[in-house]
């Protein structure tokens, strides 16, 4: 698994790619909480997960790259939008979008960070993973859904169907609770 | 490729979600930096799917069933947050303090948080 790795200076080609689109994620990632714009930060978290969908076709992981970008880039940035219109946010920057507590919020942002990053150093400095292309593809993530992990999915599927029937109940104004 | 970079990528967005979750007022906002912090989480799974090269393929399945749980929290997250803007015409979650509906006492008392409703 670590036989031979070479050193982490200087950087492999898929490398450089995968540093250059994780520099994109975080810096959109970063626009997204601390823009004044609610609009500008749905769309801020299109780049964010687009690079990260990038980051892993990088890491040979085809088909869940490509998930991310139906479920991630299609839906769940087009219910975001949905959700921001229709609370009737206002087109344009809107002061107030950050609690007073932001500082306090930042401090404990950069302590995790701080924690986090030393721990995973300390941790995987000498761990190297050689990319072979082909192992995230469908057809072995597929097997392997079906064959071993189809408990879960279907159980899953029961999930993905109550959480749809709650979400009509609860956005339903003529069903009501029992008085 | 080296584990140390997908990692410490995957730690900055999560601590970057971490502060959005505190320091955002609008609760679709904050709703955004959850996501962040899930994909986090996806990207450390992927990773160590890569590096351990698991035949079973337990990280990235693991990954598709996040990516479905997020999608089903996020819609009923929004479906409660349009609930509470309905009703109190404003998803600041600095102001959504009452815990309860008022219950007006028999005498005339007013409870706490009633004017935050």
């Amino acid at each position: 698994m670590t036989s031979q790795a070479p050193g982490l200076w200087p950087p492999s080609g898929p490398e450089i790619v995968f540093l250059l689109l994780g520099a994109v994620a975080v810096g959109s990632a970063l626009l997204v909480v601390t823009t004044r714009q609610l609009v500008h930060a749905a769309l801020w978290l299109v780049v964010c997960f687009g690079a990260l969908a990038g980051g892993y076709l990088v890491l040979t992981a085809e088909f869940v790259a490509w998930v991310q970008v139906l479920i991630y880039v299609g839906a769940v940035v087009v219910l975001l939008l949905f959700g921001i219109m229709l609370t009737r946010a206002p087109i344009g920057p809107s002061a107030g979008l950050d609690s007073g507590n932001r500082w306090a919020a930042a401090l404990v942002a950069v302590a995790t960070a701080a924690v986090l990053v030393t721990v995973v150093i300390t941790g995987f400095r000498s761990a190297y993973a050689p990319l072979q292309p082909g192992q995230g593809a469908a057809e072995p993530l597929g097997a392997s859904v079906f064959r071993t992990w189809v408990l879960p999915f279907e159980a899953l599927s029961v999930l993905l169907l109550a959480a749809l029937i709650g979400a009509i109940v609860l956005s339903r104004t003529d069903i009501r609770g029992r008085e | 490729m080296h584990v140390v970079y997908p990692v410490v990528i995957s730690a900055l967005l999560f601590s970057i979600g971490v502060y959005g979750v505190l320091a955002r007022r609008n609760a679709i906002l904050v709703l955004m930096s959850v996501e962040l912090m899930l994909n986090a989480v996806n990207l450390n799974l992927v990773a160590f799917d890569v590096w351990l090269r698991d035949r079973l393929h337990g990280g990235q399945v693991l990954t598709l069933f996040v990516i479905v749980i997020a999608a089903a929290e996020l819609g009923l997250g929004l479906a409660i947050v349009l609930a509470v803007f309905r009703t109190r015409r404003t998803v600041d979650v600095d102001r959504l303090r009452a815990l309860a509906e008022v219950v007006r006492a028999p005498g005339s008392g007013r409870l706490d948080g009633e004017d935050a409703l």
